[in-house]
Formats: C-alpha cells, sequence, structure tokens
C-alpha cells in the first residue's frame, strides 16, 4: 500500500485572497480507489481547495501531481481530460429540458442523443441510479437531479470523483442508495474526494480523512477508528459545547401561530405549490419543520412573512389575529419577526450599515420612526445593543452588513428579531454556514426566547439540529406539511420517510 | 502587468475623487480634442470654463442654466438610486412646459398673483402625467422604463411641435410657431437687479434641501434606497416595489415638469417649439457627477451649466461648432463611469502577489 504510486498528490498548496489565506501549505495524498474525506467548517477552505483540484482556481503556491507526474490544471477541461470529475454542492442543470439534453449539453463534443441515452441507462442501472432520461428536469426530485450530476460524471470514466457535500440535499434513505454507489465505484479502483462536515457519514463511508481548520491541514485521521467526538474536536479546535436541548414547555396549549388549510400555488413553474398546509405552534415551545431543499420551504416562510400574500385571511392567525392578507410590516405589528434563509439580500442589505438593516425590520416596531423620519439616535442605540448582546464582532454600527462573517451577520439579524420580542418567531436555516460557537448562541437565543413564552418556528435541513432543539418535529415535502411527532418519541428513520413524501404516520410507523 | 483587483470593501474616498477624476481627464482629453482642431488648448479652454464666469452676469447666467439641470437632476438620482431609470426627464419637462403654458394662455391678461402657482402646478402635474405612463406600463406589464420613458420623449416633442404650429399658436404673430409672449403676472420675477437669475433658482435650491432630507432622512428615502440595494429585503421589510417605482417615476416627472414651466416662464417668456437644449437629458449626467446625492447634484449641475455657458461662448468667441458641448457633457459621463471601476476595484501592478 505504501509502496503505490498516489493518485493525486498535493503538496504545499496556498492560496490567498484579498483579506484571508484560503488555504495554507495544504499536503494532500488520495490513493486509488480510496474514499477519502475532506473535513472542515464551513470557512475552513475546504471548497478553495477542490477548485484547484478542478482548475477553477489556480493556486498561489505549490505543486499537484496526478499519477505521480506533476501536472498544472489551469482549467476544468484539463481536469477531466486527467481523469478528474466533479459533483457541485449547487447543479447546474436547464429545468425546462430533459435528463439527456442536459447532460448533452455538458459534453465536450457533440453527440448522438438515442446513443447517449442508451449510455445513461447502461450507466444508470449497473449503479443502481435510477433515472428516466427523457424526463424533464423540472418534475425530478433534487436526489434525482443529483443523479444527473453523478452520471454526467461517471460517463466520462473518471479516475478521481470529487463530491462537495452530496448528501446535505438527501433524505436519510435516498443517503444509503448513494452510499452504495460511492462503495461500488470505490471497489471499481475510482478514488472519491468527498467533502462534508457532517461527522457520522463519514465515518460509515470513508478510509481516510484529511481535516482542514481555518485554511490549515489539521491532521489526517482514520475515521472508521475516530470516534465523532474526536473528529469534532479535531475540526474546531476546541471541545464541544453542550449539545442544545429543546426549551421546557411552560405555556402549554395556547396556540400562537395557527396555520390551517394553507395552499399557494407557486410563482413559476419552477416553484413549488403549497397544498393545504396546516401546523400551529404553542406559546413555550420550538416547532422543527424538516425538509429536503427546495420542498416548498420558501413558499411557506414567504406566506408567513407576508411575502406573498394568501386569498383567505382566515388561513393564518397569530394570537387570533387573521393575518393572511396582511403585509409584512402590518404582521410585524402583532408581534410577528422572521429570519430568512438567504442573509446578504434578503435578511440584511448588503451594501448598507448594520444601523440601517437594524431599521429595516425594526422601524415601526421599536419607535424608531417619527413623522415619517428615522430616528437616528434611537435607531443607533437599538444597533449597538443587537452588536453588545449578540456579541457581532463587527468594526461598530457603521460597518456594511456584507463586511460581516456569515456567523456574525447571522447573530446580527437573529438579534435583531428575538430584542423586538416577537410572540411568533419564523426562522428558516438558523446555523447553516455558521462555526459552531455561533451556532450554538443561536440555538441558545431561540431557546430562551421560547422559554419566555413566545412560538418559535424552526425550518430546517439539518435533521441533527431539529432533533436536539424543537420539541415537536415535522417534515415539508413537495409542499405538504406533515402530522408533527413530540420529538422523543421521533426517529431519524421515521423523519426521513416524512422527507420523503410518506404521507402519514401509520405508514411511518 | 496592469491588473485590477476587487476591494474587499467600497472605497468611500473613490466615491468623491472618482468624479474629480472624471472630470481631469476630460480636461486633458478636451486638450487634445482643441488641438485636434487646431485651436489653442488653453485659449479654448479659457474660453470654454472660466471667461463665463468672470462676470457678475456671467455667474447669474450660470444659475439660470443650473436651475433646469439640479431641479431634475435631484429627483433623478432619488429614482436612481431606487434601480428606476428614467432617461425620459426631457419629455416630462416638456409636458410640464405645455400644461404651465396653457394655463398662461387661457389666463391671458387675467392679473392675479394665484396665477403663477397655478402655473407651477400645471407643471407639475403635466411632468407627473407624462412620467405615469412609463409607471402603468411598468407596474402592469413590466415593460422597461428606460425603452418607455425614452420614447415618451419624442412623442412629447411633436406634440409640443403640434400645440405651437396650432391652437397655442400667437394669433398676431405672423404665422410663426410661437404662443403669444405671456402676461407680467405668469412670469418668474427676478431676484437679481439686472440679470435673468429668476425665483426658480431658489426653488432649485429648496428642491435640494428636501431631496436632502428626504433621502437620508426619512422613512421613503430608506425605502427607495433598499429597493435599489436589495428588492427582496425590502419585501422582507414590507416595503411595496410598485409604490417606489410610482414614487421615483412621479418625483422625476414631477420635478421635470416643473422645471419645464419654470423654463417657458422663466427666461423663455413664451411656448417655443423648442424649449430646452436637452436639460432633460443633460440631468442624468448630472445626477450620476453628483454621486446621485442631492448636494453633489447641486455642484454638478453648476458645472454642467458652465458647459453650456461655455460652448455658447466658444461658438460665438472661437467659432467652434456648438456640438462641442454635447462632446464635453458625453466625455464627462463616459469616463466618470470608467472612473467608476475604481469604486470596486484597486489596480495592481506587476504580478499578483502570493498573500495579501
Amino acid at each position: 500500500m505504501t509502496q503505490q504510486v498516489p493518485l493525486l498528490n498535493l503538496t504545499g498548496i496556498t492560496k490567498a485572497f484579498p483579506g484571508c489565506v484560503a488555504n495554507d501549505d495544504i499536503d494532500l495524498i488520495i490513493q486509488p480507489g480510496e474514499i477519502h474525506a475532506l473535513l472542515g467548517e464551513n470557512g475552513a477552505g475546504k471548497s478553495t481547495l477542490v477548485k484547484i483540484i478542478y482548475g477553477i482556481l489556480k493556486a498561489d503556491k505549490g505543486t499537484i501531481e496526478w499519477n505521480g507526474e506533476q501536472v498544472s490544471i489551469d482549467n476544468p477541461s484539463i481536469a477531466r481530460q486527467l481523469g478528474i470529475a466533479m459533483v457541485f454542492q449547487h447543479f447546474s442543470l436547464f429545468d425546462a429540458l430533459t435528463v439527456v439534453e442536459n447532460i448533452a449539453l455538458g459534453m465536450e463534443n457533440s453527440v448522438d442523443l438515442t446513443e447517449l441515452e442508451k449510455r445513461i441507462l447502461e450507466i444508470s442501472t449497473n449503479y443502481g441510479l435510477p433515472l428516466d432520461p427523457k424526463r424533464h428536469v423540472y418534475t425530478l426530485s433534487v436526489g434525482e437531479r443529483q443523479r444527473i450530476e453523478i452520471i454526467r460524471c461517471l460517463l466520462q470514466s473518471p479516475r478521481l470523483l470529487v463530491m462537495d457535500e452530496p448528501t446535505s440535499v438527501l433524505t436519510p434513505q435516498e443517503v444509503e442508495k448513494l452510499f452504495a454507489t460511492l462503495r461500488r465505484l470505490s471497489t471499481e479502483g475510482v478514488s472519491i474526494l468527498y467533502i462534508s462536515h457532517k461527522l457520522d457519514e463519514i465515518r460509515v463511508l470513508c478510509q481516510t480523512a484529511t481535516i482542514l481548520r481555518l485554511g490549515k491541514r489539521v491532521s489526517d485521521a482514520d475515521p472508521r477508528k475516530e470516534t465523532a467526538r474526536s473528529l469534532a474536536a479535531m475540526m474546531m479546535g476546541e471541545e464541544l459545547q453542550s449539545p442544545a436541548r429543546p426549551p421546557k414547555v411552560t405555556h402549554a396549549d395556547k396556540a400562537r401561530l395557527e396555520v390551517k388549510d394553507l395552499s399557494l400555488e407557486a410563482i413559476d413553474d419552477f416553484g413549488v405549490d403549497l397544498k393545504n398546509v396546516a401546523l400551529h405552534v404553542n406559546a413555550g415551545e420550538i416547532l422543527g419543520i424538516a425538509g429536503v431543499a427546495g420542498n416548498g420551504q420558501n413558499e411557506l416562510l414567504d406566506a408567513l412573512s407576508g411575502e406573498r400574500s394568501c386569498d383567505s385571511s382566515n388561513s393564518i392567525t397569530m394570537d387570533g389575529n387573521p393575518c393572511a392578507t396582511l403585509a409584512p410590516d402590518a404582521r410585524r405589528r402583532l408581534g410577528f419577526g422572521c429570519v430568512p434563509e438567504e442573509r446578504l439580500g434578503h435578511g440584511a442589505v448588503p451594501d448598507m450599515s448594520l444601523a440601517e438593516n437594524t431599521y429595516l425590520t425594526a422601524y415601526a416596531q421599536m419607535n424608531l420612526t417619527n413623522n415619517g423620519m428615522i430616528q437616528t439616535t434611537a435607531r443607533d442605540e437599538f444597533s449597538d445593543r443587537i452588536i453588545k448582546e449578540y456579541r457581532v464582532k463587527c468594526t461598530g454600527r457603521q460597518a456594511s452588513a456584507a463586511s460581516l462573517s456569515g456567523g456574525n451577520l447571522q447573530k446580527f439579524i437573529v438579534g435583531r428579531e428575538i430584542l423586538q420580542n416577537p410572540g411568533v418567531l419564523v426562522v428558516s436555516q438558523p446555523t447553516w454556514g455558521v462555526d459552531a460557537g455561533a451556532a450554538a448562541a443561536i440555538q441558545e437565543a431561540l431557546i430562551a426566547l421560547a422559554e419566555n413564552g413566545s412560538a418559535v418556528l424552526v425550518i430546517s435541513q439539518d435533521l441533527d439540529e431539529l432533533m436536539q432543539i424543537s420539541n415537536r418535529i415535522c417534515a415539508i415535502c413537495a409542499g405538504v406539511v406533515s402530522e408533527s411527532i413530540p420529538t422523543e418519541q421521533a426517529t431519524v428513520e421515521q423523519i426521513g420517510l416524512l422527507m420523503g413524501g410518506a404521507t402519514n404516520q401509520a405508514s411511518v410507523s | 502587468m496592469i491588473r485590477l483587483e476587487r476591494r474587499s470593501e467600497l472605497s468611500r474616498a473613490m466615491t468623491y475623487l472618482s468624479p474629480v477624476l472624471a472630470l481631469v481627464l476630460t480636461l486633458l482629453a478636451g486638450i487634445a480634442l482643441f488641438s485636434a482642431m487646431g485651436v489653442s488648448p488653453s485659449a479654448a479652454l479659457y474660453t470654454f470654463f472660466v471667461e463665463p464666469v468672470t462676470t457678475v452676469y456671467g455667474l447669474t447666467e450660470l444659475g439660470v442654466k443650473a436651475t433646469p439641470l439640479i431641479l431634475i437632476g435631484v429627483a433623478l438620482s432619488i429614482g436612481f438610486r431606487c434601480n428606476v431609470w428614467n432617461i425620459g426627464a426631457e419629455g416630462q419637462l416638456t409636458l410640464g412646459a405645455i400644461f404651465g403654458s396653457a394655463v398662461a394662455l387661457y389666463f391671458y391678461e387675467v392679473e392675479g398673483f394665484w396665477l403663477l402657482p397655478l402655473m407651477l402646478v400645471a407643471g407639475i402635474i403635466g411632468g407627473m402625467a407624462w412620467a405615469a405612463i412609463p409607471a402603468l406600463l411598468r407596474t402592469r406589464f413590466n415593460s422597461s422604463e428606460i425603452l418607455t420613458s425614452l420614447m415618451l420623449t419624442y412623442v412629447a416633442t411633436l406634440l409640443l411641435s403640434y400645440l405651437v404650429h396650432g391652437p397655442f399658436r400667437d394669433p398676431d404673430g405672423y404665422n410663426f410657431p410661437e404662443s403669444r409672449i405671456f402676461h407680467d403676472s405668469a412670469i418668474l420675477p427676478i431676484i437679481f437687479d439686472g440679470s435673468r437669475l429668476h425665483l426658480g433658482f431658489a426653488l432649485a435650491l429648496l428642491v435640494v434641501v428636501a431631496g436632502w432630507i428626504l433621502i437620508s432622512r426619512s422613512l421613503i428615502g430608506f425605502q427607495l434606497r433598499v429597493m435599489g440595494n436589495a428588492p427582496a429585503a425590502g419585501n422582507y421589510a414590507g416595503f411595496s416595489q410598485k409604490a417606489m417605482i410610482w414614487l421615483s417615476l412621479m418625483l422625476g416627472g414631477g420635478a421635470a415638469g416643473l422645471a419645464g414651466v419654470i423654463e417657458v416662464s422663466g427666461p423663455i417668456g413664451q411656448l417655443l417649439p423648442q424649449i430646452s437644449p436637452g436639460y432633460g437629458f443633460t440631468a442624468i449626467i448630472v445626477a450620476f457627477v453628483g454621486r446621485l446625492h442631492p448636494v453633489g447634484v447641486l455642484f454638478a449641475g453648476l458645472l454642467m451649466a458652465l458647459s453650456y455657458l461655455g460652448g455658447e461662448n466658444a461658438q460665438i468667441n472661437l467659432n467652434l461648432p456648438l456640438a462641442v458641448t454635447g462632446v464635453f457633457q458625453g466625455m464627462l459621463l463616459f469616463l466618470l463611469l470608467a472612473c467608476d471601476v475604481l469604486i470596486h476595484y484597486r489596480i495592481r501592478f506587476g504580478k499578483r502577489s502570493a498573500i495579501s
């Protein structure tokens, strides 16, 4: 094994961007046929390293050897010629085209579509990736779309397959199928570079792991011999905080947010229709909505926040007030708060200061406006309070939202909403892309808000997080929200089935 | 090797230095231009940029020319902040002049302190009505206001032409395509004796202050800026994009209409087939050179007014074509937009460095 020439050997890779060193002197060796994990927090430099391997970025320093020969990967086309294929986290597919058309578009030479269709079917049956080449992409689930990208890669008969966070869009059951395919590829001699921050996955799938922290390689490990805790410690460089727990329900049975029979058509062909959504959140509890991305979460958030108004005014009530036809600011006056998934450009205006971003949602609520004029002193005091109480790292309230790191901006937005003391708070992806410390702080803040008697609704793709902090949990699939299950009775498998569209609890349990 | 490197934060210094840099480059380009035309560059630049303001009368003329530019520039800059690209201010100005003139001609030989205010209001309504068409088309059918507002400018010019050749023509005017000369009650008072500087200039200064307060201190100005910057964040905060589009176009149309009626009731004194040397278009340059800020617009308006005066002066003294004015204005905008790249990027010489 040690005598073997490695398939890929990176030495001393360094890449700097203005203001940060994304990769600092990183070594990485991938053997033929191994499944190699690249593990690290968001911002640790995983994506940069992968982009260098795939020829999207060029390293400032360092060498790349492929099969023992030094190579220079100047662009993705060279990478593909070497036998490197990549499945991106975000797919590049045209919704209005069929599977085979999409794959043909990505090929370097023009191909015969019927011939291509045959090869797609061949690969999809060989590797257990069921896919109909004639289907239009917009009719496919996210898991199926990912299969297109994988098949697109396999058509090139790659030697190295790079997968960037492939499971963040899959249900637990789909993850199992993907792993079977990857193991099969590995036995056929294909190396796989598997990028993730999910420790359990890496422990069951990978043979080697390279751990990055803040742009540096921390260590190599055999994940099968490590515990999730020890891997996490290496990844974060600190002991894990004690895991968050759900709030103790103290005001049970007083529904503060009630949604009944909420149906909303998607704005365009590629959105998701909400179908007869019914849910309620009581005072003092956190309700979690699990689901694979693109199953109506954004539509649900828009309907709840008022960014899209509904026809029937009774379908959403807050503290008994019907509000489905109200605009977002009117709902805020009823005590509604909201943290959208997208921070820059939705939750905050990138080029505006934190003070102005404070005003963005607090202008009516916190008496920051008088006769149509901005009360700058009150606004600045409130933004200073957010920055102080939520420990937002920034140069002050005049710093632009875009200059903050993802975690700090999220703390700021969550702080801004919570300090307005909302009776109902809806949060989407509260800790997505946020470092561990900030994530813990945000979760704590949500729990404290609920324990003070507010109703908190958390929409998240991170099932582990929901299992930790919510009192009840349900799933959204294709615009349908399932019945909720008390978290202490729920299992990951059960929720996984609901995320995949199993309609009632009977079929689940 | 020279290359551009993205800055991690916008450069505030460059936001203000960029117009200055653009002005310097425009002057350099002007020197090359005049040399090529066989005119001494120093004499030409003196005639163009200095001589017009060496007399008190010249300074008051500067105010007269700057008035419509500032009025429209302030309103356009507010709309541009909201990403509403009203480039048809020239047409809205024309409609303002037509509406104001209609009032003046209807009450011909009627005296009254109320006549001028009525004309000004009519002018504002005229400009707004013309701007309402692109606003409606944009909010109802999502058609680009850039195209619709621009095309309506040509419609407005033809409408004006029809009116001065027909219904509004002076009955005693020997068939010249001109209206009657307005009665004294319909003429804006002069605020500086012995000059043409009229009350409109004071109004323009008021609009600068009002625009400043609106954009930087009011909730409405905040809404406009948020909508221009991040529409999704605006929806999230509960602001209405349609309302902001309407507001932007109404402000622009109203201000342009006011500028139009001020022109006919001020320096011109009657309705003519041509009432503006392109103030509505030049105001777009004014808005950008003024950094979309009302106070900046004040200075940019004066600068552009100077280019009009200088152009006339150069035509009289040096026999240069009037088109030089347009060339200068165009060069300034072109070079300004080029210099604005430096707000987001910095210039680096030599090879790319490994670690910053």
